[in-house]
Protein backbone atom coordinates (compact mmCIF):
# COMPACT_ATOMS: atom_id res chain seq x y z
CA UNK A 1 0.00 0.00 0.00
CA UNK A 2 1.28 3.55 -0.57
CA UNK A 3 0.07 6.82 0.56
CA UNK A 4 -0.22 9.15 -1.97
CA UNK A 5 0.07 12.96 -0.83
CA UNK A 6 -0.98 15.72 -3.33
CA UNK A 7 -0.48 19.62 -2.58
CA UNK A 8 -1.99 21.56 -5.75
CA UNK A 9 -4.20 24.53 -6.21
CA UNK A 10 -7.18 24.62 -4.01
CA UNK A 11 -8.98 25.20 -7.36
CA UNK A 12 -8.22 22.24 -8.53
CA UNK A 13 -9.60 19.69 -6.18
CA UNK A 14 -12.76 19.13 -8.04
CA UNK A 15 -11.18 18.39 -11.40
CA UNK A 16 -8.51 15.97 -9.22
CA UNK A 17 -11.28 13.94 -7.59
CA UNK A 18 -13.26 13.32 -10.72
CA UNK A 19 -10.09 12.19 -12.31
CA UNK A 20 -9.54 9.76 -9.37
CA UNK A 21 -13.12 8.06 -8.84
CA UNK A 22 -12.94 6.39 -12.14
CA UNK A 23 -9.46 4.79 -11.15
CA UNK A 24 -11.59 2.81 -8.04
CA UNK A 25 -9.99 5.69 -5.45
CA UNK A 26 -12.84 4.83 -2.84
CA UNK A 27 -12.26 7.79 -0.87
CA UNK A 28 -9.47 10.58 0.28
CA UNK A 29 -8.61 12.82 2.65
CA UNK A 30 -8.57 16.77 2.06
CA UNK A 31 -6.87 19.69 4.24
CA UNK A 32 -6.82 22.97 3.51
CA UNK A 33 -2.66 24.63 4.57
CA UNK A 34 -0.60 27.04 3.68
CA UNK A 35 3.24 26.72 2.27
CA UNK A 36 5.43 28.26 -0.03
CA UNK A 37 7.61 26.56 -3.15
CA UNK A 38 9.04 28.49 -5.88
CA UNK A 39 6.15 30.61 -6.51
CA UNK A 40 6.69 33.82 -4.88
CA UNK A 41 4.16 35.55 -2.36
CA UNK A 42 1.84 38.40 -2.71
CA UNK A 43 2.46 42.06 -1.69
CA UNK A 44 -1.11 42.92 0.98
CA UNK A 45 -1.19 46.91 1.45
CA UNK A 46 -3.26 48.22 3.82
CA UNK A 47 -3.00 52.04 4.47
CA UNK A 48 -0.19 52.33 3.35
CA UNK A 49 1.29 49.24 5.35
CA UNK A 50 2.53 46.41 3.19
CA UNK A 51 2.89 42.72 3.66
CA UNK A 52 4.38 40.34 2.25
CA UNK A 53 2.41 37.22 2.24
CA UNK A 54 4.75 34.22 1.44
CA UNK A 55 2.68 31.79 2.59
CA UNK A 56 0.00 30.54 -0.17
CA UNK A 57 -3.16 28.74 0.52
CA UNK A 58 -3.12 25.26 -0.98
CA UNK A 59 -5.03 22.03 -0.87
CA UNK A 60 -3.55 18.55 0.75
CA UNK A 61 -4.80 15.50 -0.61
CA UNK A 62 -3.89 12.18 1.16
CA UNK A 63 -5.18 8.87 -0.38
CA UNK A 64 -4.11 5.33 0.29
CA UNK A 65 -4.00 2.97 -2.84
CA UNK A 66 -2.79 -0.08 -3.58
CA UNK A 67 0.72 -0.59 -4.60
CA UNK A 68 -0.65 -1.50 -7.85
CA UNK A 69 -2.99 1.87 -8.33
CA UNK A 70 -0.20 4.30 -7.44
CA UNK A 71 1.57 4.92 -10.45
CA UNK A 72 -2.30 5.81 -12.66
CA UNK A 73 -3.20 7.68 -9.30
CA UNK A 74 0.14 9.90 -9.33
CA UNK A 75 -0.54 10.31 -12.84
CA UNK A 76 -3.96 11.55 -12.64
CA UNK A 77 -3.40 13.65 -9.60
CA UNK A 78 -0.62 15.24 -11.47
CA UNK A 79 -2.82 15.68 -15.50
CA UNK A 80 -5.63 17.44 -13.13
CA UNK A 81 -3.67 19.60 -11.49
CA UNK A 82 -1.25 20.84 -14.27
CA UNK A 83 -1.57 24.56 -14.97
CA UNK A 84 1.68 25.13 -16.31
CA UNK A 85 1.69 27.63 -14.19
CA UNK A 86 4.52 28.28 -11.29
CA UNK A 87 2.57 26.92 -7.83
CA UNK A 88 1.23 24.47 -9.41
CA UNK A 89 1.99 21.68 -6.08
CA UNK A 90 3.74 18.70 -5.45
CA UNK A 91 2.94 14.67 -5.13
CA UNK A 92 4.56 12.54 -2.57
CA UNK A 93 4.24 8.78 -2.41
CA UNK A 94 5.21 7.24 0.53
CA UNK A 95 5.04 3.05 1.92
CA UNK A 96 2.26 2.07 4.56
CA UNK A 97 2.61 -0.50 6.75
CA UNK A 98 -1.16 -0.89 7.57
CA UNK A 99 -4.35 -0.33 7.44
CA UNK A 100 -7.73 -0.60 9.58
CA UNK A 101 -10.92 -0.39 8.82
CA UNK A 102 -12.18 0.84 12.82
CA UNK A 103 -16.09 -0.22 11.78
CA UNK A 104 -15.52 -3.78 10.52
CA UNK A 105 -11.99 -4.88 11.19
CA UNK A 106 -11.16 -5.33 8.09
CA UNK A 107 -7.75 -4.59 7.11
CA UNK A 108 -4.88 -3.56 4.76
CA UNK A 109 -6.21 -3.46 1.40
CA UNK A 110 -9.22 -4.34 1.90
CA UNK A 111 -9.77 -1.36 4.42
CA UNK A 112 -9.29 0.89 1.85
CA UNK B 1 -56.08 58.36 11.07
CA UNK B 2 -55.09 58.59 14.82
CA UNK B 3 -54.07 62.41 13.87
CA UNK B 4 -57.22 62.97 13.39
CA UNK B 5 -58.41 63.59 17.17
CA UNK B 6 -55.43 65.92 17.56
CA UNK B 7 -56.45 68.02 14.65
CA UNK B 8 -59.60 68.17 15.66
CA UNK B 9 -58.40 69.46 19.32
CA UNK B 10 -56.00 71.53 17.98
CA UNK B 11 -58.98 73.17 15.99
CA UNK B 12 -61.35 73.66 19.06
CA UNK B 13 -58.49 75.35 21.19
CA UNK B 14 -58.12 77.86 18.75
CA UNK B 15 -61.23 78.80 19.06
CA UNK B 16 -61.41 79.16 22.37
CA UNK B 17 -58.13 81.53 21.96
CA UNK B 18 -59.94 83.04 19.73
CA UNK B 19 -62.79 83.94 22.36
CA UNK B 20 -60.12 85.16 25.07
CA UNK B 21 -57.36 87.49 23.00
CA UNK B 22 -55.31 88.06 25.39
CA UNK B 23 -54.46 84.07 26.24
CA UNK B 24 -53.90 84.20 22.07
CA UNK B 25 -51.19 86.95 22.67
CA UNK B 26 -49.10 85.21 25.41
CA UNK B 27 -49.58 81.76 23.47
CA UNK B 28 -48.12 83.36 20.67
CA UNK B 29 -45.42 84.85 22.28
CA UNK B 30 -44.20 81.79 23.74
CA UNK B 31 -42.43 79.40 21.39
CA UNK B 32 -43.81 76.01 21.01
CA UNK B 33 -42.40 72.48 20.73
CA UNK B 34 -42.93 71.65 16.43
CA UNK B 35 -43.66 67.83 16.29
CA UNK B 36 -41.91 67.82 12.85
CA UNK B 37 -38.50 69.52 14.12
CA UNK B 38 -38.94 67.25 17.20
CA UNK B 39 -39.41 63.83 14.96
CA UNK B 40 -36.54 64.76 12.57
CA UNK B 41 -34.22 65.29 16.16
CA UNK B 42 -35.47 61.80 17.89
CA UNK B 43 -34.60 60.11 14.63
CA UNK B 44 -31.13 61.94 14.23
CA UNK B 45 -30.43 60.91 17.71
CA UNK B 46 -30.86 57.46 16.74
CA UNK B 47 -28.69 57.95 13.84
CA UNK B 48 -26.08 59.37 15.89
CA UNK B 49 -26.10 56.37 18.36
CA UNK B 50 -25.78 53.74 15.13
CA UNK B 51 -22.35 55.24 14.42
CA UNK B 52 -21.32 53.93 17.26
CA UNK B 53 -22.79 50.89 17.65
CA UNK B 54 -22.44 48.72 15.56
CA UNK B 55 -20.96 51.23 13.16
CA UNK B 56 -18.01 52.67 14.54
CA UNK B 57 -17.59 48.63 17.04
CA UNK B 58 -17.78 46.68 12.87
CA UNK B 59 -16.26 49.58 11.36
CA UNK B 60 -12.78 49.07 13.86
CA UNK B 61 -13.33 45.26 14.46
CA UNK B 62 -12.81 44.84 11.13
CA UNK B 63 -9.07 45.97 10.71
CA UNK B 64 -7.82 44.50 13.68
CA UNK B 65 -6.37 41.10 13.91
CA UNK B 66 -8.42 38.55 14.82
CA UNK B 67 -7.40 37.64 18.49
CA UNK B 68 -8.60 41.73 19.13
CA UNK B 69 -11.93 41.66 17.26
CA UNK B 70 -14.31 41.18 20.62
CA UNK B 71 -12.23 43.83 22.79
CA UNK B 72 -12.62 46.20 20.14
CA UNK B 73 -16.07 46.14 19.90
CA UNK B 74 -16.60 46.06 23.15
CA UNK B 75 -14.84 49.50 23.72
CA UNK B 76 -17.31 51.15 21.17
CA UNK B 77 -20.37 49.04 23.58
CA UNK B 78 -18.24 50.14 26.88
CA UNK B 79 -18.34 53.38 26.03
CA UNK B 80 -21.86 53.99 24.82
CA UNK B 81 -22.99 52.15 28.59
CA UNK B 82 -20.44 54.41 30.31
CA UNK B 83 -20.83 57.68 28.86
CA UNK B 84 -24.55 57.19 29.08
CA UNK B 85 -24.63 57.57 32.54
CA UNK B 86 -21.62 60.14 32.97
CA UNK B 87 -23.66 62.29 30.69
CA UNK B 88 -26.28 62.20 33.03
CA UNK B 89 -24.75 62.17 36.19
CA UNK B 90 -22.28 65.67 35.15
CA UNK B 91 -21.24 65.71 31.24
CA UNK B 92 -24.38 67.41 30.48
CA UNK B 93 -24.27 69.99 33.15
CA UNK B 94 -20.72 70.63 32.77
CA UNK B 95 -20.90 71.20 28.51
CA UNK B 96 -24.25 72.78 28.76
CA UNK B 97 -25.00 74.42 31.59
CA UNK B 98 -24.44 78.15 32.34
CA UNK B 99 -21.39 78.41 33.71
CA UNK B 100 -18.85 80.75 32.48
CA UNK B 101 -16.71 80.72 29.23
CA UNK B 102 -14.29 77.93 29.94
CA UNK B 103 -16.99 74.97 31.63
CA UNK B 104 -20.59 74.75 32.36
CA UNK B 105 -21.55 74.29 36.13
CA UNK B 106 -22.81 71.52 38.36
CA UNK B 107 -26.63 73.10 38.11
CA UNK B 108 -28.41 70.05 36.13
CA UNK B 109 -25.78 67.12 37.82
CA UNK B 110 -28.55 64.06 37.02
CA UNK B 111 -30.09 66.19 35.15
CA UNK B 112 -31.73 68.67 37.91
CA UNK B 113 -34.61 70.43 36.44
CA UNK B 114 -35.20 68.71 33.50
CA UNK B 115 -38.79 68.22 34.96
CA UNK B 116 -40.01 71.50 35.21
CA UNK B 117 -39.99 72.39 31.88
CA UNK B 118 -39.58 68.53 30.32
CA UNK B 119 -42.89 69.55 28.09
CA UNK B 120 -41.61 73.35 27.23
CA UNK B 121 -39.25 74.32 23.73
CA UNK B 122 -35.85 74.29 25.28
CA UNK B 123 -33.93 77.13 25.27
CA UNK B 124 -29.87 76.95 24.96
CA UNK B 125 -28.49 79.80 27.52
CA UNK B 126 -29.79 82.99 29.04
CA UNK B 127 -30.75 86.11 28.59
CA UNK B 128 -29.65 87.56 24.86
CA UNK B 129 -27.54 85.20 23.82
CA UNK B 130 -30.07 82.30 24.13
CA UNK B 131 -30.74 79.94 21.26
CA UNK B 132 -33.95 79.08 20.99
CA UNK B 133 -34.91 75.74 19.83
CA UNK B 134 -38.45 74.13 18.82
CA UNK B 135 -37.69 70.27 20.41
CA UNK B 136 -38.03 69.53 24.57
CA UNK B 137 -34.85 69.38 26.53
CA UNK B 138 -34.77 65.78 26.95
CA UNK B 139 -34.07 65.68 23.24
CA UNK B 140 -31.35 68.04 22.77
CA UNK B 141 -29.55 66.77 25.76
CA UNK B 142 -30.10 62.89 24.32
CA UNK B 143 -28.60 63.64 20.50
CA UNK B 144 -25.88 65.73 22.15
CA UNK B 145 -25.15 62.72 24.27
CA UNK B 146 -24.55 59.94 21.34
CA UNK B 147 -21.98 62.66 20.72
CA UNK B 148 -20.48 62.61 23.69
CA UNK B 149 -20.68 58.88 22.76
CA UNK B 150 -18.96 58.94 19.74
CA UNK B 151 -15.72 61.13 20.31
CA UNK B 152 -14.09 58.75 23.06
CA UNK B 153 -15.29 55.77 20.93
CA UNK B 154 -13.18 57.48 17.89
CA UNK B 155 -9.88 57.83 20.02
CA UNK B 156 -9.85 53.88 20.35
CA UNK B 157 -8.12 53.54 17.21
CA UNK B 158 -5.53 54.77 17.77
CA UNK B 159 -4.34 52.64 20.92
CA UNK B 160 -6.48 49.49 19.25
CA UNK B 161 -5.08 45.73 20.61
CA UNK B 162 -2.95 47.14 23.61
CA UNK B 163 -4.51 49.55 26.13
CA UNK B 164 -5.99 47.40 29.32
CA UNK B 165 -9.75 47.45 29.74
CA UNK B 166 -9.72 48.71 33.01
CA UNK B 167 -7.46 51.42 31.95
CA UNK B 168 -10.05 52.24 28.92
CA UNK B 169 -12.75 52.84 31.91
CA UNK B 170 -10.77 54.84 33.82
CA UNK B 171 -9.34 56.85 31.10
CA UNK B 172 -12.71 57.52 29.46
CA UNK B 173 -14.64 58.62 32.50
CA UNK B 174 -11.53 61.54 33.34
CA UNK B 175 -11.60 61.98 29.26
CA UNK B 176 -15.47 62.53 29.57
CA UNK B 177 -15.52 64.88 32.34
CA UNK B 178 -12.03 67.22 31.65
CA UNK B 179 -11.69 67.13 27.90
CA UNK B 180 -14.75 66.72 26.45
CA UNK B 181 -17.18 68.24 28.38
CA UNK B 182 -15.31 71.56 28.50
CA UNK B 183 -14.50 71.55 24.45
CA UNK B 184 -18.25 71.40 23.66
CA UNK B 185 -19.06 73.94 26.26
CA UNK B 186 -16.78 76.74 24.77
CA UNK B 187 -17.69 75.77 21.24
CA UNK B 188 -21.21 74.72 21.58
CA UNK B 189 -22.73 77.13 24.45
CA UNK B 190 -23.73 80.54 23.93
CA UNK B 191 -21.28 81.11 26.94
CA UNK B 192 -17.94 79.40 25.45
CA UNK B 193 -15.46 81.73 24.31
CA UNK B 194 -15.04 79.89 21.10
CA UNK B 195 -18.69 80.25 20.44
CA UNK B 196 -18.38 84.43 21.36
CA UNK B 197 -14.97 84.44 18.83
CA UNK B 198 -17.91 83.23 16.47
CA UNK B 199 -16.01 80.28 15.13
CA UNK B 200 -17.70 78.00 12.84
CA UNK B 201 -18.24 74.42 13.70
CA UNK B 202 -21.65 72.70 12.71
CA UNK B 203 -21.59 69.10 13.98
CA UNK B 204 -18.54 69.10 15.55
CA UNK B 205 -15.46 68.99 13.90
CA UNK B 206 -13.40 70.94 16.66
CA UNK B 207 -15.31 69.31 19.65
CA UNK B 208 -15.39 65.65 18.22
CA UNK B 209 -13.09 65.10 15.50
CA UNK B 210 -10.07 67.21 16.32
CA UNK B 211 -10.49 66.90 20.04
CA UNK B 212 -10.81 62.76 19.13
CA UNK B 213 -8.22 62.62 16.31
CA UNK B 214 -5.51 64.65 18.67
CA UNK B 215 -6.24 62.43 21.74
CA UNK B 216 -5.69 59.69 20.03
CA UNK B 217 -2.14 60.60 18.85
CA UNK B 218 -1.35 61.53 22.21
CA UNK B 219 -2.34 57.98 23.09
CA UNK B 220 -0.44 56.23 20.29
CA UNK B 221 2.52 58.15 21.25
CA UNK B 222 2.08 57.68 24.92
CA UNK B 223 1.42 53.80 24.97
CA UNK B 224 3.72 53.18 22.24
CA UNK B 225 3.95 51.08 19.00
CA UNK B 226 2.38 47.59 19.23
CA UNK B 227 4.46 44.54 19.45
CA UNK B 228 5.82 43.30 16.10
CA UNK B 229 5.09 46.55 14.75
CA UNK B 230 6.80 47.15 11.75
CA UNK B 231 7.44 43.40 11.41
CA UNK B 232 4.40 41.40 11.91
CA UNK B 233 1.58 40.79 9.27
CA UNK B 234 -1.19 42.84 11.33
CA UNK B 235 -3.10 42.43 8.10
CA UNK B 236 -7.30 43.17 9.02
CA UNK B 237 -8.78 40.01 10.37
CA UNK B 238 -12.08 40.74 8.19
CA UNK B 239 -12.76 44.04 6.60
CA UNK B 240 -16.06 43.26 5.13
CA UNK B 241 -16.95 44.15 8.79
CA UNK B 242 -15.50 47.39 8.20
CA UNK B 243 -17.35 48.00 5.00
CA UNK B 244 -20.58 47.38 6.89
CA UNK B 245 -19.42 49.73 9.73
CA UNK B 246 -18.48 52.63 7.51
CA UNK B 247 -21.55 52.17 5.31
CA UNK B 248 -23.47 52.57 8.97
CA UNK B 249 -21.23 55.45 9.49
CA UNK B 250 -22.43 57.16 6.27
CA UNK B 251 -25.76 57.06 7.07
CA UNK B 252 -25.66 57.47 10.83
CA UNK B 253 -23.34 60.92 9.44
CA UNK B 254 -26.89 62.35 8.21
CA UNK B 255 -28.26 62.32 11.84
CA UNK B 256 -24.91 63.98 12.87
CA UNK B 257 -25.23 66.33 10.59
CA UNK B 258 -28.35 67.29 9.25
CA UNK B 259 -29.28 66.75 12.58
CA UNK B 260 -27.43 69.72 14.12
CA UNK B 261 -29.83 71.45 12.43
CA UNK B 262 -31.61 71.06 15.48
CA UNK B 263 -34.87 70.84 13.28
CA UNK B 264 -36.10 69.73 9.96
CA UNK B 265 -36.10 73.06 8.12
CA UNK B 266 -34.17 73.81 5.01
CA UNK B 267 -30.85 73.95 6.74
CA UNK B 268 -30.92 70.35 7.43
CA UNK B 269 -31.68 69.46 4.05
CA UNK B 270 -28.69 71.60 3.06
CA UNK B 271 -26.45 69.60 5.19
CA UNK B 272 -27.38 66.53 4.47
CA UNK B 273 -27.16 66.77 1.22
CA UNK B 274 -23.27 68.26 1.27
CA UNK B 275 -22.83 65.44 3.72
CA UNK B 276 -23.76 62.92 0.94
CA UNK B 277 -21.29 64.81 -1.54
CA UNK B 278 -18.47 65.27 0.64
CA UNK B 279 -18.81 61.88 1.59
CA UNK B 280 -18.74 60.61 -2.04
CA UNK B 281 -15.78 62.99 -3.17
CA UNK B 282 -13.36 61.89 -0.30
CA UNK B 283 -14.11 58.20 -1.49
CA UNK B 284 -13.42 58.90 -4.94
CA UNK B 285 -10.34 61.08 -3.74
CA UNK B 286 -8.33 58.42 -1.74
CA UNK B 287 -9.55 55.18 -4.04
CA UNK B 288 -8.00 56.99 -7.20
CA UNK B 289 -4.73 58.48 -5.26
CA UNK B 290 -3.95 55.10 -3.73
CA UNK B 291 -4.45 53.43 -7.46
CA UNK B 292 -2.13 55.76 -8.99
CA UNK B 293 0.32 55.74 -6.16
CA UNK B 294 0.14 51.84 -4.85
CA UNK B 295 -1.06 50.24 -7.84
CA UNK B 296 -4.67 48.95 -6.54
CA UNK B 297 -7.93 50.70 -5.21
CA UNK B 298 -8.14 49.25 -2.11
CA UNK B 299 -11.53 48.49 -0.47
CA UNK B 300 -10.13 50.10 2.54
CA UNK B 301 -8.91 53.29 0.95
CA UNK B 302 -12.32 53.97 -0.70
CA UNK B 303 -14.04 53.57 2.68
CA UNK B 304 -11.58 55.47 4.97
CA UNK B 305 -12.02 57.91 2.11
CA UNK B 306 -15.62 58.13 2.91
CA UNK B 307 -15.12 58.28 6.37
CA UNK B 308 -12.45 61.19 5.70
CA UNK B 309 -14.90 63.52 3.72
CA UNK B 310 -17.49 62.45 6.29
CA UNK B 311 -14.93 64.12 9.02
CA UNK B 312 -14.27 67.32 6.80
CA UNK B 313 -17.43 68.01 5.94
CA UNK B 314 -18.66 67.73 10.12
CA UNK B 315 -17.93 71.26 10.69
CA UNK B 316 -18.92 73.20 7.36
CA UNK B 317 -22.48 70.97 6.54
CA UNK B 318 -24.76 73.91 8.04
CA UNK B 319 -22.31 76.47 6.14
CA UNK B 320 -20.84 75.47 2.81
CA UNK B 321 -23.00 74.35 -0.66
CA UNK B 322 -22.50 71.51 -2.15
CA UNK B 323 -19.98 72.66 -4.72
CA UNK B 324 -17.58 73.74 -1.66
CA UNK B 325 -18.63 70.20 -0.09
CA UNK B 326 -17.03 68.42 -3.09
CA UNK B 327 -13.95 70.74 -2.35
CA UNK B 328 -14.06 69.84 0.51
CA UNK B 329 -14.68 66.28 -0.09
CA UNK B 330 -11.94 65.65 -2.56
CA UNK B 331 -9.12 67.74 -0.28
CA UNK B 332 -10.25 65.62 2.50
CA UNK B 333 -9.83 62.39 0.75
CA UNK B 334 -6.06 63.32 -0.40
CA UNK B 335 -5.30 64.54 3.28
CA UNK B 336 -6.39 61.52 4.84
CA UNK B 337 -4.67 59.25 2.65
CA UNK B 338 -1.48 61.30 3.60
CA UNK B 339 -2.66 61.07 7.02
CA UNK B 340 -3.02 57.39 7.07
CA UNK B 341 -0.21 56.09 4.87
CA UNK B 342 2.70 58.89 4.93
CA UNK B 343 2.52 61.16 7.56
CA UNK B 344 2.07 58.13 9.94
CA UNK B 345 5.08 56.11 8.90
CA UNK B 346 6.55 59.53 8.71
CA UNK B 347 6.86 60.28 12.00
CA UNK B 348 6.74 56.54 13.47
CA UNK B 349 3.77 56.71 15.61
CA UNK B 350 1.91 53.77 15.64
CA UNK B 351 -1.68 55.10 15.31
CA UNK B 352 -3.22 51.93 14.72
CA UNK B 353 -6.94 52.56 13.27
CA UNK B 354 -5.61 55.94 12.24
CA UNK B 355 -7.89 58.22 14.47
CA UNK B 356 -5.56 61.19 14.03
CA UNK B 357 -4.82 60.36 10.69
CA UNK B 358 -8.60 60.30 9.54
CA UNK B 359 -10.29 62.17 12.19
CA UNK B 360 -7.34 64.48 13.58
CA UNK B 361 -6.44 65.29 9.88
CA UNK B 362 -9.69 65.95 8.37
CA UNK B 363 -11.35 67.77 10.85
CA UNK B 364 -8.65 70.10 10.35
CA UNK B 365 -8.77 70.12 6.72
CA UNK B 366 -12.96 70.75 7.00
CA UNK B 367 -12.37 73.82 10.37
CA UNK B 368 -10.21 75.80 8.28
CA UNK B 369 -11.68 75.06 4.51
CA UNK B 370 -15.10 76.41 6.06
CA UNK B 371 -13.54 79.44 7.16
CA UNK B 372 -13.04 80.56 3.17
CA UNK B 373 -16.26 78.51 1.78
CA UNK B 374 -18.94 79.70 4.31
CA UNK B 375 -22.17 80.65 2.66
CA UNK B 376 -23.77 83.63 4.55
CA UNK B 377 -27.27 83.27 3.62
CA UNK B 378 -27.20 79.46 5.15
CA UNK B 379 -26.71 80.77 8.62
CA UNK B 380 -28.87 84.02 8.51
CA UNK B 381 -30.80 84.21 11.49
CA UNK B 382 -32.81 87.25 12.89
CA UNK B 383 -29.46 88.84 15.03
CA UNK B 384 -27.32 88.18 12.25
CA UNK B 385 -29.25 88.69 8.78
CA UNK B 386 -25.90 88.05 6.86
CA UNK B 387 -25.00 84.84 8.45
CA UNK B 388 -21.43 83.66 8.42
CA UNK B 389 -19.52 83.87 4.80
CA UNK B 390 -16.21 82.79 4.39
CA UNK B 391 -12.82 85.11 4.30
CA UNK B 392 -9.67 85.73 5.46
CA UNK B 393 -10.81 86.87 8.80
CA UNK B 394 -13.40 84.02 9.48
CA UNK B 395 -10.55 81.70 8.44
CA UNK B 396 -8.26 82.96 10.92
CA UNK B 397 -10.92 82.75 13.44
CA UNK B 398 -10.78 79.27 12.53
CA UNK B 399 -7.45 78.26 12.45
CA UNK B 400 -7.36 80.18 16.15
CA UNK B 401 -10.17 77.56 17.47
CA UNK B 402 -8.83 74.43 15.65
CA UNK B 403 -4.93 75.63 17.79
CA UNK B 404 -6.64 75.62 20.58
CA UNK B 405 -8.78 72.71 20.20
CA UNK B 406 -5.70 70.99 19.39
CA UNK B 407 -3.33 71.91 22.31
CA UNK B 408 -6.01 71.66 25.36
CA UNK B 409 -6.99 68.02 23.77
CA UNK B 410 -3.08 67.08 23.45
CA UNK B 411 -1.70 68.37 26.87
CA UNK B 412 -5.41 67.23 28.63
CA UNK B 413 -5.44 63.41 27.40
CA UNK B 414 -1.32 63.31 27.85
CA UNK B 415 -1.85 64.30 31.78
CA UNK B 416 -5.14 62.03 31.99
CA UNK B 417 -3.20 59.52 29.99
CA UNK B 418 -0.29 59.20 32.96
CA UNK B 419 -3.04 59.69 35.99
CA UNK B 420 -4.57 56.09 34.34
CA UNK B 421 -1.41 55.08 34.11
CA UNK B 422 -0.67 55.55 37.92
CA UNK B 423 -3.76 53.89 38.90
CA UNK B 424 -4.11 51.17 36.89
CA UNK B 425 -1.77 50.30 34.23
CA UNK B 426 -1.95 51.85 30.58
CA UNK B 427 -1.17 48.93 28.81
CA UNK B 428 -1.20 45.17 29.07
CA UNK B 429 1.87 43.12 29.34
CA UNK B 430 3.96 41.52 26.18
CA UNK B 431 2.72 38.00 26.73
CA UNK B 432 -1.21 39.44 27.20
CA UNK B 433 -1.24 41.27 23.70
CA UNK B 434 0.69 38.66 22.06
CA UNK B 435 -2.20 36.12 22.85
CA UNK B 436 -4.46 38.49 22.13
CA UNK B 437 -7.37 40.99 23.88
CA UNK B 438 -10.27 38.82 23.54
CA UNK B 439 -8.82 36.04 25.92
CA UNK B 440 -6.38 37.92 28.23
CA UNK B 441 -9.26 40.88 29.35
CA UNK B 442 -12.55 39.16 28.64
CA UNK B 443 -12.11 35.26 28.43
CA UNK B 444 -13.89 35.11 25.20
CA UNK B 445 -12.69 34.66 21.68
CA UNK B 446 -14.30 34.60 18.11
CA UNK B 447 -14.75 30.64 16.27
Amino acid sequence: MKLVMALIKPFKLDEVREALTPLGVQGLTVTEVKGFGRQKGQTEIYRGAEYQVSFLPKVKIEVVVPAALVDGVVEAIAKAARTDKIGDGKVFVLDVESALRIRTGETDTSAL
Amino acid sequence: MTRMPARALALAATAMLAAAPALAQDEAATPKIDTGDTAWMLTSTALVLLMTIPGLALFYAGMVRKKNVLATMMQSFTITALVTVIWMVAGYSLAFGEGNAWIGDFSRVFLNGLADKWDKPFSLGSGDAAVATTIPESVFLMFQMTFAIITPALITGAFADRMRFSALVVFNVLWSLLVYAPVAHWVWHPNGWIFALGALDFAGGTVVHINAGVAGLVCAVVLGKRVGYGHDNMAPFDLSLAVIGAALLWVGWFGFNAGSAVGAGARAGMAMLVTQVAAAGAALAWMFAEWAAKGKPSVLGAISGAVAGLVAITPASGFVLPGSALLIGAVAGLSGFWGATALKHMCGYDDSLDAFGVHGICGIVGSLMVGFLAYGPLSATAALPDGTSGGIGQFITQAYATAAVFAFSAIATFVILKVTDVVVGLRVPEEEEREGLDVTQHGERIA
